[in-house]
């Protein structure tokens, strides 16, 4: 097989059998019928993880006719669950994640619904203001448009991930002593876009810092005092 | 969104192999543009083929040619030293289009690939043939000022929303594509179609068939080139119209020419009668305001574009004027 997914290699064998896979899916239903009562967090993760441990999967596979036991044990939901989430080993401000997402989680919902960092903003949701900017892997980008499914072991640096301690970073001192802002909203986004800004050379005259930093809107207009705070770190020189 | 399924794609065949067995399987590269019409319900795929593990990230200078990996990055095209150098038109016009932040996404397959920005085909409560075909054009009658002049049909009147390729279609590119009936070339000018009665159609890429790279003949557009965008603010907006002009100047002499515009038609819009026109004569702001008329000859607007016409002229001469100072 020249393909690997997201999930367990192994799931794609199981997928190989579209017709029992449906049954699968059905049966669950009707058991969820039979036992309104769901099997609990621990269950469920220590099946999920029994399942992932015992090579179960491959069984399945090449034995359809096991899936009638696996169903019996209600592995079956299990197995369904699974296999409409993905695993995803990320870093985050130097943290690694192991999960199981949905594959249509954006990057920007993963941080701030499922980390609860909520430094990044969620302006528009759909590429056009700036507000959710990130580093992934050195370089800036929209977690807005990305999905997080496509980012497996990447290293993703946000706002909570630039102050050392107490110490801010040399862009949120700068953003502050120049008011780089007014309600706020935007200022994550501004501050990785600034900082990205500089390391990729692109800060050396007023209209160049303009030009680069065009992808973050500001409705608040402070723009002037942002172009002033990028200013004032490229001249310092610091290593960002 | 709905849910789907996520595959990564290890290599060009095996992604053509694997979209084949599948309806309502797409390809996802930067995720730019798809990303965002799912959001939208306007595209709903069953699966996704990630194809950014596909070794298609490289730009090769051979001989007589460049090839572009169809997944480089739009800012790593943009500043690449050699690409500055050699195709300095393509260069401006990628830097032209979007956000930083989304050049460091946006690939070049995906570029081409990237529909319009129609406000009705985003709006799912609105007819658009593109999206539904024959619901009905909510454009025409409508609020139509972005929207095309040139070469639109009675069932869409949407206009090509990418920058760089209007640079290659000035540049004479070449597409190369991978299928599940093999390879083949298709010339970038032929690459985008008009509407006709088939607007759903974009391009001539047929189902399932991943774009491999772009391949740029040398030439001598290294010096006297401009592309000029006039949108509605400075910078991170899409065309009113722009125009990509390269002009091989011998002693204040056109010696050869390419000209071509974005924001007036459903594809890059080369301009062959101004080129034809300009081709011997000695550069002065006449000429080039002549071509500029002679490029909107044919013209045909929607009350919302009226004044794409006289935009459109001022727009050819300016940049044809920029690019003979450099
Ligand atoms: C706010 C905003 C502003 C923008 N402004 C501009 C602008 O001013 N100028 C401009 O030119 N563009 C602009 N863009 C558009 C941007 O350039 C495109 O979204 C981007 O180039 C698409 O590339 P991608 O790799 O992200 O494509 P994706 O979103 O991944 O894919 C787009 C389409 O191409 C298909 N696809 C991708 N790669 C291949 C391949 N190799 N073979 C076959 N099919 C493939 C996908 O299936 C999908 O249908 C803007 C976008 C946004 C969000
Ligand atoms: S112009 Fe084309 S894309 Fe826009 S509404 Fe009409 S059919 Fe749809
Ligand atoms: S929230 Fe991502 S660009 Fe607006
Ligand atoms: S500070 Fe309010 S949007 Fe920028």
């Amino acid at each position: 097989m020249n393909f690997i997914t997201f999930c367990d290699l192994r799931l794609l064998n199981l997928l190989e059998y579209p017709s029992d896979f449906a049954n699968l899916k059905i049966d669950r239903m009707a058991s969820k019928k039979n036992n309104p009562k769901e099997v609990t967090e621990n269950d469920s993760n220590s099946r999920r993880d029994f399942i992932k441990k015992s090579g179960l999967f491959t069984a399945l596979a090449f034995t359809p006719p096991s899936l009638v036991m696996a169903s019996e044990n209600k592995w079956d939901e299990k197995i369904a669950e699974y296999l409409e989430t993905v695993p995803l080993s990320i870093e985050v401000n130097g943290k690694k994640h192991n999960l199981n997402i949905e594959p249509r989680t954006t990057l920007l919902d993963l941080l701030r619904e499922q980390l609860q960092l909520t430094g990044t903003k969620k302006g528009c949701d759909h590429g056009q203001c700036g507000a959710c900017t990130v580093h992934v892997n050195g370089t800036r980008i929209l977690s807005c448009l990305t999905l997080a499914s496509m980012q497996q072991n990447a290293e993703v640096t946000t706002i909570e991930g630039l102050a050392k301690g107490k110490k801010l970073h040399p862009m949120q001192e700068a953003f502050i002593k120049h008011d780089g802002f007014q309600c706020g909203y935007c200022t994550p986004g501004q501050i990785m876009s600034g900082i990205a800004c500089i390391k990729e050379g692109h800060a050396n005259s007023r209209e160049e810092i303009r030009e680069y930093m065009s992808g973050n809107i500001c409705r608040c207009g402070a723009y002037h005092n942002i172009v002033d705070a990028i200013t004032e770190v490229k001249e310092g020189g610091k290593e960002l | 969104m709905k849910n789907f399924q996520i595959i990564r794609a290890l290599s060009s065949r095996t992604a053509v192999t694997n979209i084949s067995k599948e309806n309502e399987a797409m390809f996802i590269a930067g995720g730019t543009n798809l990303v965002d019409l799912m959001k939208k319900n306007v595209v709903a795929p069953d699966k996704l083929i990630d194809i950014n593990g596909l070794d298609l990230k490289e730009i090769e200078f051979v001989k007589g040619k460049v090839s572009i990996g169809a997944l480089a990055k739009n800012s790593q095209v943009a500043e690449d030293v050699a690409i500055k150098e050699k195709h300095p038109l393509l260069s401006l016009a990628l830097a032209a289009g979007a956000s930083q932040q989304i050049r460091h996404m946006a690939t070049v397959g995906g570029n081409m690939l990237q529909k319009t920005r129609c406000s009705y085909y985003y709006n799912t409560d609105m007819p658009c043939n593109k999206r539904t075909p024959k619901s009905g054009c909510g454009a025409i009658g409508g609020s139509n000022r972005m929207h095309a002049i040139f070469g639109a049909s009675d069932s869409c009147i949407a206009v090509h929303p990418s920058d760089m390729c209007i640079a290659l279609a000035a540049l004479d590119a070449q597409v190369l594509v991978e299928g599940p009936k093999g390879k083949r070339q298709i010339k970038f000018t032929d690459f985008h179609r008009l509407p006709g009665n088939t607007p759903e159609k974009d391009n001539t890429l047929e189902a399932k068939e991943l774009i491999t790279s772009v391949e740029i003949p040398d030439h001598n557009f290294t010096k006297n080139v401009h592309y000029l965008k006039v949108r509605d603010r400075t910078s991170y907006a899409f065309a009113l119209v722009s125009v990509a002009a390269a002009l091989d100047l011998k002693n204040n002499v056109i010696n050869d020419v390419r000209l071509a515009m974005g924001g007036v038609a459903h594809k890059p819009w080369r301009l062959t009668e101004a080129e034809e026109f300009l081709k011997g004569k000695t550069v002065s702001e006449e000429v080039f305001r002549q071509a500029g008329d002679l490029a909107m000859k044919g013209a045909r607007t929607y009350g919302g574009n009226d004044f794409k016409i006289t935009l459109g002229a001022n727009t050819i001469t300016e940049a044809l004027t920029i690019a003979a100072s450099k």
